[in-house]
């Protein structure tokens, strides 16, 4: 098993380094030829044992107005965890008295603008941080999808510069007064994921909520999600299956898109005692809405995959005590 | 240009004929199914291919192509690791995947980026590979370590190098799609083209084709961006079932070693007729 270590963060450099500083937490800090001459390389060549990362205090005073932490996460990518979790933003923004905020850490490939419907919209910045950008009064997100000069652009980075941008993300950005933060995230179990656990233990996450299809080749990346989950210690709300049972407008009759091959998402649940909270149907609607970045649910309430997401987010307000 | 620094790498794939990268900006668009029928119906046609698994954290392949579960086989050899072939005794399936290398498949990785190049770096550098004629490279969704480090690792071997973009339909995967184009204008990874997933789905009761996640953006994207557009693959529940369940059948015929069970079992789908006008385009491609 590998233990979340603790990243050099790329802000840790001093203002007055030189222009080639190798990082404070380099193993050539102090000793590299850029070292010479700077007032600090005493400091970094005295090789004293490196503190915790400087941008957890921030984070967890930012954190503290944050009442619940919820993560979005599924092995397998494209099985629905962005269209979730901006449902799961809509429907808790439905009540005008709740506060809730998107982030997305999916640095490479950021879908949450399209969904909600802000394609254009850019970060500003103001004295208390960076402005997140608001669908409506009481639902904001960040995206690195804001920050770009065109949807063209690709994000190349590798795992420092990504954990730095999302350490940012939690330290910098004006949240406000949150009742829910809602993290959704890329695939996999990488650099992203070990960052926000990080960046969060102090804070506390309250739950992962895990998307699925239902076939074998997506349970088998939810059964690794699963085990990072119980590795790194958060605490799992919940499976839901999406995608499972497409309705034919013609005939009406019901058919199996992705086979549950291996008994799908219900049996896994059961196979690892974690709570299955529901499955969603497949309604060609939801990708329609997430296209043109309007809510599925306000557009469609009749549909039954409206019905299933509603349920399966009350079911995940139980799960955390909110209900009144 | 030819004449370039002979590294580990280079040396290892001195006979490998082409390398295909399989790139998509957004995850679950099919990029290890495209993978696997590309190598099928290579395979198909008489070449020596391998297949190489690069989605570290999520692999897919293993399963795909119904090797892993009772036959985990990378050995070592003086000559490196062997891969483990998906077609037994014929020998021209070579296929490497870190689910190889796990214990259990629920086992996690956790890694960060520089595991993970360490860890491509080894597949490519260390795997007896041997002759082909085609190298198919799977990989994560979006544009990171991994695709970095293999552009790095493979950049003495620039001339063999392309690329074929896997996309959905919908407006959500070709944002991602775009970047991902983007990427390989700045890396100048040459594009084979584009193929369009999950476009449309056929009701098994009345027939009647629904696009689920809409269909022809793919295509007017390639005309846009000058990529060619390779063709369009509905989805196919017979294909899903093939692909989900390869492991469990093969284990089931393990008395039958000599043919190909798997690739007999996708010439049956209707996608293997689509799929070949695809693999066309792609062999094309290098004459």
């Amino acid at each position: 098993m590998i233990a979340v270590q603790n990243v050099p963060n790329p802000s840790s450099i001093p203002e007055n380094a030189p222009e080639h500083c190798p990082g404070t937490e380099s193993e050539l800090a102090g000793r590299s030829d850029a070292c010479n001459g700077c007032a600090n390389q005493e400091i970094c060549a005295s090789n004293l044992p490196k503190g915790p990362d400087p941008a957890l205090p921030f984070i967890r005073a930012r954190m503290a107005d944050v009442k619940r932490k919820v993560l979005v996460l599924s092995g397998k990518g494209g099985v629905g965890k962005s269209t979730f979790t901006a449902q799961l933003g809509w429907a808790l923004a439905a009540d005008d008295a709740t506060q809730t905020g998107i982030m997305d850490v999916d640095i490479c490939g950021p879908s949450i603008p399209t969904i909600l419907g802000l394609t254009h919209e850019q970060i500003h910045s103001s004295a208390s941080g960076w402005s997140p950008v608001y669908v409506q009064d009481n639902l904001c997100a960040m995206s690195v999808g804001f920050m770009l000069p065109s949807q063209r652009d690709a994000v190349m980075w590798r795992g420092p510069k990504k954990n730095g941008l999302i350490s940012q993300f939690l330290k910098d950005v004006d949240w406000g007064v949150l009742d829910w933060l809602v993290i959704d995230t890329p695939p996999g179990t990488s650099d992203e994921h070990l960052s926000v656990v990080q960046y969060l233990k102090e804070s506390g996450i309250d739950g992962a909520v895990l998307i699925t299809t239902p076939q074998e080749v997506a349970l088998q990346d939810v059964r690794r999600e699963i085990d990072f989950c119980r590795k790194v210690g958060i605490r799992i709300l919940g499976l839901v299956e999406n995608m499972s049972g497409f309705v034919c407008p013609n005939c009406k009759t019901e058919s199996k898109i992705f086979k549950p091959s291996s008994g799908g998402g219900k049996r896994l649940a059961e196979e690892t005692n974690v709570e299955f909270l529901g499955s969603v149907p497949l309604d060609p609607r939801i990708g329609k809405s997430a296209d043109y970045g309007v809510s599925f649910l306000e557009e469609f309430p009749d549909s039954p995959a409206s019905q299933a997401y509603l349920d399966i987010i009350d079911r995940i307000k139980e799960v955390l005590g909110d209900t009144e | 240009m030819a004449a370039s620094v002979e590294t580990p790498i280079s040396r290892r794939l001195k006979h490998v004929r082409h390398i295909i990268i399989v790139l998509s900006g957004k995850g679950g668009v099919g990029k290890s199914s495209v993978s696997t029928q590309l190598a099928l119906s290579l395979h198909a046609r008489g070449n020596r291919v391998g297949i190489l698994d690069t989605d570290l954290t999520g692999p897919s392949l293993p399963r795909m192509l119904g090797v892993g579960r009772s036959d985990t086989g990378v050995h070592q050899s003086s000559e490196g690791w062997v891969p483990v072939y998906a077609d037994g005794a014929e020998q021209r399936m070579a296929v490497m995947s870190v689910g190889f290398l796990v214990k259990s498949r629920d086992d996690s990785v956790v890694w960060r980026g520089p595991k993970k190049n360490a860890m491509i770096r080894q597949f490519l550098s260390d795997v007896r590979w041997g002759e082909l004629d085609f190298l198919v490279i799977d990989t994560p969704p979006g544009t990171s370590d991994e695709h970095l480090s293999l552009m790095e690792h493979l950049a003495p071997l620039s001339s063999r190098l392309s690329s074929v973009i896997v996309t959905t339909p919908q407006a959500v995967a070709l944002s991602d799609v775009i970047k991902c184009l983007s990427f390989t204008r700045a890396v100048e990874l040459p594009v084979i083209g584009l193929v369009e997933n999950m476009s449309g789905y056929v009701c098994p009761c009345c027939g009647e084709v629904s696009n689920i996640f809409s269909t022809g953006g793919g295509e007017a994207m390639a005309t846009r961006e000058g990529v060619d557009f390779l063709g369009r693959l509905p989805v196919d529940t017979e294909l899903v079932e093939v692909l989900d369940d390869a492991a469990m059948e093969a284990e089931a015929e393990e008395g039958a070693q000599s043919s190909f069970g798997l690739l007999e079992r996708y010439k049956k789908t209707p996608t293997f007729g689509l799929f070949a006008g695809i693999a066309d385009k792609v062999v094309a491609f290098f004459d």
